[in-house]
């Protein structure tokens, strides 16, 4: 055949063969990956979705130093069996402000996607000082210098500004009043309307890890007591053919 | 360089292609092979055809079966709604202290309420609802906020201390260590470890029981058994939840320190808070 014989050009020619199986290998991954840019089924919007606040930034950025995801997942799958251990499924719009995301792929450790609200900030303190004084059977390390690691947010405008380049909708506002809103956010005593105004009334406002100091553990624990509890399940309704 | 063999009778034919003199046999591939191949092909196109899967322009096409993991796992859940809706109903419907009277009813309850503590509740509770430092023991029979079946369920359903729930529980003991003298605590502790039959200082202890009428008995009560109204804990039963020391008492007074609990009337049914307070309520202890 006519078309077998052309073929022998490109077996021939150790050059022209790379360049055309590139091209092949570029027409196959466009087919699969484009569509998920702009097909209206993977892309859902649901109500109630902002940005990290500059201290829960701070808290995912611990969590991701420390290497959680390695054993926890934040991704509940649609199966009754996780949908009733650990609330409604994750939908891909609530990681639609995580870069990257921490879907994760292992769970030596429970799902963390809804954790938020579910123990008490004591519980979250006390579990990481000493995982297995609460939970006696768990396997986890302890997490207990976080408490003694100050932070004061002084980078955290930047880190906001460089989630910004890649598409969070921070604004100038939020970016300006980054670090007042970092130490606001865990201190009940402070003027924290700013705060709200530019998140949301939702947003804890405690002294997480209950010392008076401003540590690592008061932005992870913020960033665990909101994961998950953005969207509002009782007014949403999933289309089922997603 | 060996010689090139020369062609048998017999041998198929070469595929054409000839390589510094070495050529190769085209032989046929494997017949269970090339059908297993043609099969695969068939069953690619079918299996696009019946489940979701190409992209065109706005959506991918749906499949003729209309298969969708959320429909699956939404009908699953619907389904044992279902099968447990009679018993749930039934539980929501009795009044709660009849619950224990109706032995097939406290069963459901007992083991559905069972499911949910462990899944909700025993991260703090222990998995066998014996506590931890901090954390109240299910088991034994001091109740912080009383024991019936009617208490625990209004806890369960608001929680305590918690900024979510208006109806939360609340209750927050004083940090001593600013209002006393130091030597008072030391007295008062010494009082308080003496209502338990604690080794203690007596002389220390007798003036710690003016301190503590003066400063704790509206709490914790004139002989120190605690007020389940103000979630006030019993003193005298030997029961701590942050420890019985000299250490972790003086701690306690100085600073104070109080648990929160979450509210489960926003992610836990009815039906599924007053099975979780029967199974609590069985633990032992129950009122």
């Amino acid at each position: 055949m006519a078309i077998l014989d052309k073929h022998k050009i490109l077996e021939t020619n150790a050059t022209l063969l790379l360049v055309f199986s590139f091209l092949v290998v570029t027409i196959g991954g466009l087919v699969q990956i484009t569509p998920l840019f702009y097909l209206e089924n993977t892309i859902e919007k649901v109500e109630g979705m902002r940005p990290y606040t500059p201290l829960e930034m701070a808290g995912r950025d611990i969590y991701i130093r420390e290497g959680c995801y390695v054993c926890h997942s934040q991704m509940i799958r649609p199966m009754r069996d996780e949908v009733e251990r650990y609330g409604h499924y994750s939908l891909a719009a609530e990681s639609m402000y995580d870069h990257p995301f921490q879907w994760g792929s292992k769970r030596t450790g429970p799902d963390l996607a809804r954790v938020g609200g579910r123990y008490s900030d004591q519980w979250q303190v006390d579990h990481l000082r000493d995982p297995q004084s609460v939970v006696p059977e768990s396997v986890m390390p302890k997490y207990g210098f976080l408490e003694h690691r100050k932070i004061d947010g002084k980078y955290i405008g930047d880190v906001m500004a460089a989630n910004a380049l890649v598409g969070t909708p921070y604004t100038e506002e939020m970016l300006e009043n980054a670090q007042a809103d970092f130490r606001a956010q865990a201190d009940p005593d402070s003027d924290y309307d700013g705060l709200l105004e530019r998140y949301g009334d939702k947003v804890n406002v405690r002294n997480f890890d209950g010392q008076p100091e401003l540590t690592e553990a008061d932005a992870l624990v913020a960033y665990l007591q909101m994961l998950g509890t953005l969207v509002d399940f009782s007014t949403f309704t999933p289309d089922a053919n997603r | 360089m060996s010689k090139t063999p020369e062609k048998q009778p017999g041998d198929p034919n070469t595929t054409g292609h000839s390589w510094d003199g070495i050529e190769e046999f085209d032989n046929p591939m494997p017949r269970w092979w090339l059908w297993t191949f043609y099969v695969t092909i068939v069953w690619g196109v079918i299996y696009t055809i019946m489940y979701p899967a190409w992209p065109l322009v706005q959506s991918a096409t749906a499949g003729v079966m209309g298969w969708s993991s959320r429909a699956l796992v939404q009908q699953e859940m619907v389904a044992f709604e279902e099968a447990n809706a009679p018993w749930n109903a039934k539980l929501v419907e009795t009044p709660l202290e009849d619950i224990a009277k109706d032995a097939e009813l406290q069963q459901y309850a007992v083991n559905s309420g069972g499911a949910v503590f462990r899944t909700w509740c025993a991260q703090c509770h222990g998995s066998g609802a014996q506590g931890a430092p901090g954390f109240p023991n299910l088991l034994d029979d001091a109740w912080l906020w009383g024991g019936t079946m009617e208490d625990i369920v209004y806890t369960v359903s608001y929680g305590i201390r918690n900024e979510e729930s208006d109806d939360a529980r609340y209750s927050e003991m004083p940090a001593f260590g600013e209002i006393l003298e130091h030597d008072e605590i030391t007295q008062v502790v010494q009082y308080v470890m003496s209502l338990s039959n604690a080794q203690t200082d007596d002389a220390a202890a007798q003036a710690g029981k003016v301190v503590f009428e003066d400063n704790c008995a509206s709490c914790h009560g004139e002989e120190g058994t605690g007020d389940i109204f103000q979630g006030a804990p019993n003193l005298t039963d030997a029961i701590w939840l942050y420890g019985g020391s000299e250490e972790a008492l003086t701690e306690t007074v100085t600073n104070s320190r109080f648990g929160v609990m979450p509210n489960w009337d926003t992610r836990l049914t009815e039906a599924q808070i007053r099975a979780v307070s029967a199974y609590v309520h069985q633990l032992g202890g129950g009122q």
